[in-house]
C-alpha cells in the first residue's frame, strides 16, 4: 500500500462513515419490508434461482449496495486533487449528457430522464447534482458573493440554472426542484439572506393565496401594514416606499397565483396541489396517494406493527412503497419511534456534514459540503413532507432508504467525495 | 473567527426546526389521530359475509316450485384496464359501445381501484363464452352469485321476487345487516318470510390486498362465524289447482282464491292477468319489470290483496247472520219482495224464509233484515237510533275479519272497508243520516269495501259453521315444521255458532235448486252438493263485475271459493261455473273431458250477452 492511502485511510471521517453505514442499512431492512411477499419461501437466498431473486427489490438493492461499496473505494482512492481540477470538465460532460438523454431517451412514466442499458436503468439527472456542486464549488473559490459583482452572480445563477432547465424539459420536476438546495451553500458563502426570506415569503403566501379567499388575504395584509404604521410613525417617515412596494408585490402574487395555477400549472402539477389542499376530495382516485400513505403512517402508533407485519404497505394499498414512498413502511412498521429515531440518525448525519464542511481549509471544500448537506436535506424534507401530505406528491427518493441504484450511488458519491476531501485536508493547507 | 461563520448555525437551525416539524407531525398522525387506524383495518380488514343458500319453496304436494342457481356478474377495475380493444370487447360480450363507455365511466366515478359491475346476470352458458378469452382483457372479472330459479311458471304474485337490496331499504333499521348488492326479497312470500328463507349470514375476516385478493385469515379467525342456511318453506297452494285457475282466467281480468276452512291454508291464489315469474329474475329484468308495469290490464297487481270492491249479493249472508243473532230475524223470517224499497232483480216467489231469499237473492227481503237489525228503537231520535244500530252492527261484521287486515302472511294486503257511524258523521254530518242512506249496505253495495281473500275467508267460517282460521300461505316452515303460530287460532265471530247452520240449505239451493242463480257451479253429477251465493258487483265504468262464493261439500267442506271477474255481468254466469270448475278440479283431481264446454265458457265466452 502506498503511503498516501494509508493516511488518508487514517483520516477518514469514521463517524460520517458509520452514519452512512447504518442508514443505508436500515434502508435495505426497509426496502426488504416493502418488498416482502408473505407468499415468497422463507429462505429465498437458498430456494430460488438468480434470476427469480432478481424479480425482488430487496435482492436487486443488495447488489446495488455491493457496486455502491466498489464506488466508494474508488471515490477514496482517486487523487483528491482531481474534483477540483476536474469540476468544470465533470460538469460540462454531465450537460452532455442530459441534452444527449433528452433526445434519446424513451418516456417512462411521462419523463424522458432514463438512459438504458439493457436490464440496468440510470437517471444521469441523479448525477448532475453532483457535478453542478462541484462546479459551483470551484466557481465559488474564485469570487467574493458579497462583493456584489453582478457578473460573478450571473455566472453562477446561469452555472445552476442550465442543468434544471435541462432537467425539467425532460419532465423531472421533483429532481429540478432539489437544486434549491444550492441556495442553502451559496448563502453561507455570502450570498444575501433576502433572497432565502424573498423565496420563503414566497412560497407562505403562494400556499395562503390557495388556501384563504383573496379578499381577506389582501385585506389582513393592508391591516397589519397599517398597524405597523400606526403603532410607529418612524416607519411611515423611513420606510414608505419601501412598504408601498411590498404592499403591491404581495397583492400581485395573490391574483397572480390565480393565473399561475390556473394557466401555468399543467393539469397534473394542478392536482397534486389541490390534492395536498384537500386529499378527502377524492380518496379513491387523484387522492388515493396522499391518503393511503398517510393511514399506513398513522396506523404505525408509537411502536408501529413490528418488522414485516405491515398490513398496508404489504397489501400494496401505498404506491411506490419501496421507492418514493419507503418512508410508510418504516411508519407503519416501526411505529413513531422509528420514525423519531431515522429522524434523529438524518440530523445527526447533516450536522456531521456540517461539521465536516466547516473543518475545510479551502473554500472549494466548505462549499461542497454545505452543496452535499443541502441536498440532502432537500430530499429528506420533500420526500417525508409529501408522505405525511405536507406537501405536493414529488416524485423524489428519500437517500439511501429508497429502492434504486441510480439515487443510492448519487448519494454515494456526494457523501464520499467530501469524505476524500476531507481526508485530504492538511494537506491541502500544505499546497 | 472563519469567514461568515454565523451563517453554518442559521443552516443548522434550518435543518434542525424541520426535524422538529416533522417529528411533531409524526406524532399527531401516529399516535394522536386514531382515525387512520382504523382506516387502516377498513383497507386491509374485509368483513367477507357469506351470505348462506337462501331457502327453497315447495308446493303442498311437496315439489319444487322455487330453487337457486348462479349466475355471474362481469366486474372491472378500472386502474387495472390497460389498451382495452372496445369493438373486439362489444363483440365478445355482445354489447353496444355506448353501455361499454357508460359502464366504464360509472365505475371510474365510483372508483379506480375497486371492482364494480360492468354486465350483471350472465347465464352459466354465456359465461361459457367469454370465459376463456377474459384473459386477453385485464381489469375484467367474473364474479359468482346466487339467483333465483323457478321451475314454476305460476303463482308469480304470492311468490313475489328477489332482487338487489334497494337503497331505500338498506336505510330501515329491518335491514341493517344487509350490504348494498345484496339479495333480498322485495314482494309476496319472498319478502314476508326474508329472515327464515335468508337463514343466518357467516362473516369471516379476512385479509386482503389493495385489488382484494385474499390474504388469509385475521387473527386465526377467531371472530369468524359459520353461515346458516335459510329454511325451506312449503306452501299449501296445490300447484295443479293454481295452474287451471291461471288457464281459466288467462284472457281475463279477476281473480280466484280457495281455501281449506278447516286449516286456513290457501289452496290457489289466482290473480288475473299474471305473468311469469322468472320475467324478474336474471338479465334484462329491469326492462321487463317495467313493461308490466306500463301494461294497461297491470299484471303486477296483486288483485285478491290490493283490490277492494263492495261485495254485492254475497255479503246478504252476513247481515243474516248478525240480525239472527241479534234477534230481530229468525230462519223462518218472511218479508215482501217491495219493490218500493229497493229494486229487485228479477220476479219470484214470495220470500216466506231465508231458504227462498237466499236463493232468489231478494233484495227487498235483505233490506228490512237489516233494517231490523239497525233500526230497533234504542234511541226516540231516529237518527241517533240508526248511529247505536249501525255502531253495533259495524263491531259485528268486523268479526268476521273485515275491515280489517286479516294477517295473511304478504305483507301488502288491504284492510277494506266496514262504515262505523263515525264514518257517515264525517260524510253526512252528525245525525243528518239515518237508515234509508245507509241501505245499500244491507246488499252489499255502497260505502263498503271487502278483498277477494276476505270474501273466501267469509266463506270459510260459513262453512266452519261460526270460525275461521286466518288464511295463510306457507303450511310449514322447514320440512315438518308447522305454520307460524298466528295461523294455528281459531277465530269465532260475534255470531253464535248454532246460528250458521241455518244459511246452508238456501246456498244448497242457490246451487242445487230449480231456478238457482248459481246453478253453473253445481257439481251434483258427481254426488257433491255446493253451497254458494252469486254476486253482482255494480260498475259504474262499464259492465258489471262478476262474483261467486261458496263451498263444497256442503256437510264436510273441504273448499270454500271465492271467484271474480271484471266486467262480466251477472255472478252466475262467469263466476259460477269458474268455481265450479275449480272445485272440480280439486276435490275431484281432474275435470272431466265432458266439461270442456265450460271450460270453453269461462276462457272464451262473451259475457256481455246476458243469460240468467
Ligand atoms: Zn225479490
Amino acid at each position: 500500500m502506498s503511503p498516501v492511502t494509508t493516511r488518508s485511510s487514517r483520516s477518514i471521517d469514521w463517524p460520517l462513515l458509520l452514519l452512512y453505514l447504518v442508514l443505508v442499512g436500515l434502508g435495505w431492512v426497509a426496502v426488504y419490508a416493502a418488498s416482502y411477499s408473505p407468499d415468497a419461501p422463507p429462505h429465498p437466498l437458498t430456494a430460488l434461482s438468480f434470476s427469480e431473486l432478481m424479480a425482488f427489490n430487496w435482492f436487486k438493492q443488495l447488489l446495488w449496495m455491493g457496486t455502491a461499496a466498489v464506488l466508494i473505494v474508488i471515490l477514496l482512492v482517486v487523487d483528491y486533487k482531481a474534483y477540483d481540477t476536474l469540476a468544470y470538465v465533470l460538469y460540462g460532460g454531465m450537460i452532455g449528457l442530459l441534452l444527449v438523454t433528452l433526445v434519446i431517451a424513451r418516456p417512462i412514466a411521462g419523463s424522458r430522464s432514463w438512459l438504458e442499458f439493457g436490464p440496468v436503468r440510470l437517471q444521469p439527472a441523479e448525477f448532475a447534482k453532483f457535478t453542478t456542486a462541484l462546479a459551483a464549488s470551484r466557481f465559488m473559490a474564485g469570487i467574493n458573493l458579497r462583493n456584489q459583482n453582478w457578473r460573478d452572480q450571473a455566472v453562477l445563477a446561469g452555472l445552476t440554472l442550465l442543468p434544471v432547465a435541462l432537467i425539467l424539459a425532460s419532465n423531472e420536476t421533483g429532481q429540478a426542484l432539489v437544486f434549491a438546495a444550492l441556495l442553502l451553500a451559496y448563502f453561507r458563502e455570502g450570498m444575501s439572506p433576502i433572497i432565502l426570506l424573498l423565496l420563503a415569503a414566497g412560497g407562505v403566501i403562494l400556499l395562503l393565496a390557495l388556501l384563504v379567499p383573496k379578499v381577506w388575504l389582501v385585506s389582513g395584509f393592508t391591516v397589519v401594514l397599517l398597524g405597523a404604521f400606526a403603532l410607529n410613525s418612524r416607519l411611515w417617515r423611513h420606510h414608505l416606499p419601501l412598504s408601498l412596494s411590498a404592499w403591491v408585490l404581495v397583492i400581485g402574487m395573490v391574483f397572480g397565483v390565480d393565473f399561475f395555477f390556473n394557466k401555468v400549472l399543467q393539469p397534473h402539477q394542478r392536482q397534486r396541489i389541490e390534492m395536498l389542499i384537500d386529499p378527502g376530495k377524492d380518496p379513491l382516485g387523484k387522492g388515493w396517494n396522499v391518503t393511503q400513505s398517510k393511514i399506513a403512517l398513522g396506523s404505525g402508533g408509537w411502536f408501529g406493527k413490528g418488522f414485516l407485519n405491515g398490513t398496508q404497505t404489504k397489501f400494496d394499498f401505498v404506491p411506490e412503497q419501496s421507492t418514493d414512498f419507503i418512508f410508510c413502511t418504516v411508519g407503519e412498521e416501526w411505529g413513531w419511534a422509528g420514525c423519531a429515531v431515522l429522524i434523529m440518525l438524518y440530523l445527526t448525519l447533516l450536522w456531521r456534514i456540517l461539521l465536516v464542511a466547516e473543518r475545510q481549509k479551502s473554500v472549494f471544500g466548505r462549499t461542497y459540503g454545505y452543496c452535499v448537506a443541502s441536498i440532502l436535506f432537500v430530499h429528506f424534507t420533500v420526500n417525508l413532507g409529501m408522505t405525511m401530505g405536507l406537501m405536493p406528491v414529488v416524485g423524489i427518493p428519500l437517500p439511501f432508504f429508497s429502492y434504486g441504484g441510480s439515487s443510492l450511488w448519487s448519494f454515494t458519491i456526494l457523501v464520499f467525495a467530501l469524505v476524500a476531501l476531507d481526508a485530504h485536508r492538511k494537506q491541502d493547507l500544505l499546497r | 473567527m472563519q469567514y461568515l461563520e454565523g451563517r453554518r448555525y442559521v443552516v443548522l437551525a434550518i435543518f434542525t426546526l424541520v426535524g422538529l416539524l416533522f417529528a411533531s407531525r409524526l406524532f399527531y398522525l401516529q399516535v394522536l389521530d386514531d382515525s387512520y387506524k382504523t382506516a387502516a383495518d377498513r383497507n386491509t380488514l374485509q368483513r367477507q359475509v357469506q351470505v348462506p343458500f337462501r331457502g327453497l319453496i315447495y308446493d303442498r304436494h311437496d315439489s319444487l316450485l322455487v330453487s337457486n342457481t348462479p349466475v355471474y356478474d362481469l366486474m372491472v377495475v378500472p386502474r387495472e384496464v390497460k389498451r382495452l380493444d372496445s369493438a373486439k370487447f362489444c363483440q365478445l360480450m355482445q354489447m353496444p359501445l355506448e353501455d361499454l363507455r357508460l359502464g366504464l365511466r360509472t365505475a371510474k366515478a365510483y372508483s379506480r381501484v375497486r371492482p364494480s359491475p360492468l354486465i350483471q346476470n350472465l347465464s352459466t352458458p354465456e359465461l361459457a363464452s367469454i370465459n376463456d378469452n377474459l384473459i386477453n382483457f385485464p381489469g375484467f372479472r367474473v364474479q359468482a352469485r346466487m339467483a333465483r330459479a323457478y321451475r314454476t311458471q305460476n303463482l308469480a304474485h304470492a311468490l313475489g321476487y328477489v332482487g338487489s337490496i334497494t337503497p331505500k331499504l338498506l336505510e330501515s333499521p329491518k335491514y341493517a345487516h344487509y350490504a348494498p348488492g345484496e339479495n333480498v326479497g322485495i314482494s309476496g312470500l319472498e319478502s314476508y318470510y326474508e329472515p327464515i328463507l335468508m337463514g343466518r349470514r357467516g362473516v369471516q375476516y379476512r385479509l386482503v390486498n389493495v385489488r382484494g385478493i385474499d390474504k388469509g385469515t385475521f387473527r386465526g379467525g377467531e371472530f369468524d362465524t359459520l353461515s346458516q342456511a335459510g329454511q325451506d318453506l312449503h306452501l299449501s297452494i296445490d300447484s295443479d289447482l293454481q295452474a287451471y285457475g291461471e288457464k281459466l282466467l288467462a284472457g281475463r281480468r279477476g281473480w280466484i282464491v280457495a281455501l281449506d276452512p278447516k286449516t286456513g291454508e290457501i289452496l290457489c291464489f289466482v290473480s288475473a292477468p299474471h305473468y311469469e315469474p322468472q320475467l324478474l329474475t336474471g338479465k334484462g329484468s329491469g326492462n321487463r319489470y317495467m313493461d308490466l308495469l306500463r301494461n294497461p290490464d297491470r299484471p303486477l297487481f296483486d288483485r285478491p290483496l290490493m283490490a277492494t270492491f263492495p261485495p254485492g249479493s254475497v255479503f246478504k249472508l252476513v247481515n243474516e247472520l248478525v240480525a239472527m243473532q241479534l234477534g230481530v230475524v229468525t230462519p223462518a223470517t218472511g218479508f215482501p219482495c217491495d219493490q218500493h224499497l229497493v229494486h229487485c232483480t228479477h220476479r219470484h216467489e214470495y220470500p216466506s224464509n231465508v231458504n227462498i231469499a237466499i236463493k232468489q237473492s231478494c233484495n227487498p227481503y235483505f233490506y228490512q233484515v237489516m233494517r231490523a237489525a239497525v233500526v230497533r228503537g234504542q234511541s226516540p231520535n231516529k237518527f241517533e237510533d240508526a248511529r247505536l244500530g249501525l255502531g253495533q252492527w259495524q263491531k259485528m261484521v268486523k268479526t268476521f275479519g273485515l275491515g280489517e287486515k286479516l294477517g295473511v302472511d304478504m305483507g301488502h294486503e288491504k284492510r277494506g272497508l266496514i262504515p262505523s257511524p263515525e264514518f257517515y258523521d264525517k260524510l253526512r254530518g252528525y245525525h243528518h243520516w239515518n237508515f234509508k242512506t245507509v241501505y245499500s249496505l244491507s246488499i252489499g253495495q255502497g260505502e263498503i269495501g271487502i278483498t277477494g281473500l276476505q270474501m273466501a275467508n267469509v266463506l270459510a267460517t260459513i262453512a266452519n259453521r261460526g270460525y275461521y282460521i286466518t288464511p295463510h300461505f306457507v303450511r310449514s316452515i322447514g320440512a315438518s315444521g308447522q305454520p307460524l303460530p298466528q295461523y294455528r287460532e281459531r277465530h269465532y265471530t260475534a255470531v253464535d255458532t248454532t246460528l250458521f247452520k241455518y244459511l246452508i240449505p238456501g246456498m244448497q239451493e242457490v246451487v242445487d235448486g230449480r231456478g238457482g242463480t248459481g246453478s253453473f257451479a253445481s257439481l251434483a253429477q258427481y254426488g257433491i252438493s255446493v253451497a254458494g251465493k252469486t254476486g253482482t258487483v255494480q260498475n259504474a265504468h262499464g259492465e258489471d263485475h262478476s262474483t261467486f262464493a261458496a263451498f263444497a261439500p256442503a256437510n264436510d267442506p273441504k273448499i270454500a271459493i271465492a271467484v271474480f271477474i271484471e266486467n262480466a255481468g251477472f255472478g252466475g254466469t262467469a263466476a259460477a261455473p269458474a268455481a265450479g270448475l275449480m272445485m272440480e278440479k280439486y276435490l275431484r283431481g281432474k275435470v272431466a273431458p265432458r266439461r270442456k264446454r265450460w271450460e270453453d265458457w269461462v276462457m272464451y265466452g262473451d259475457f256481455t250477452k246476458r243469460r240468467h
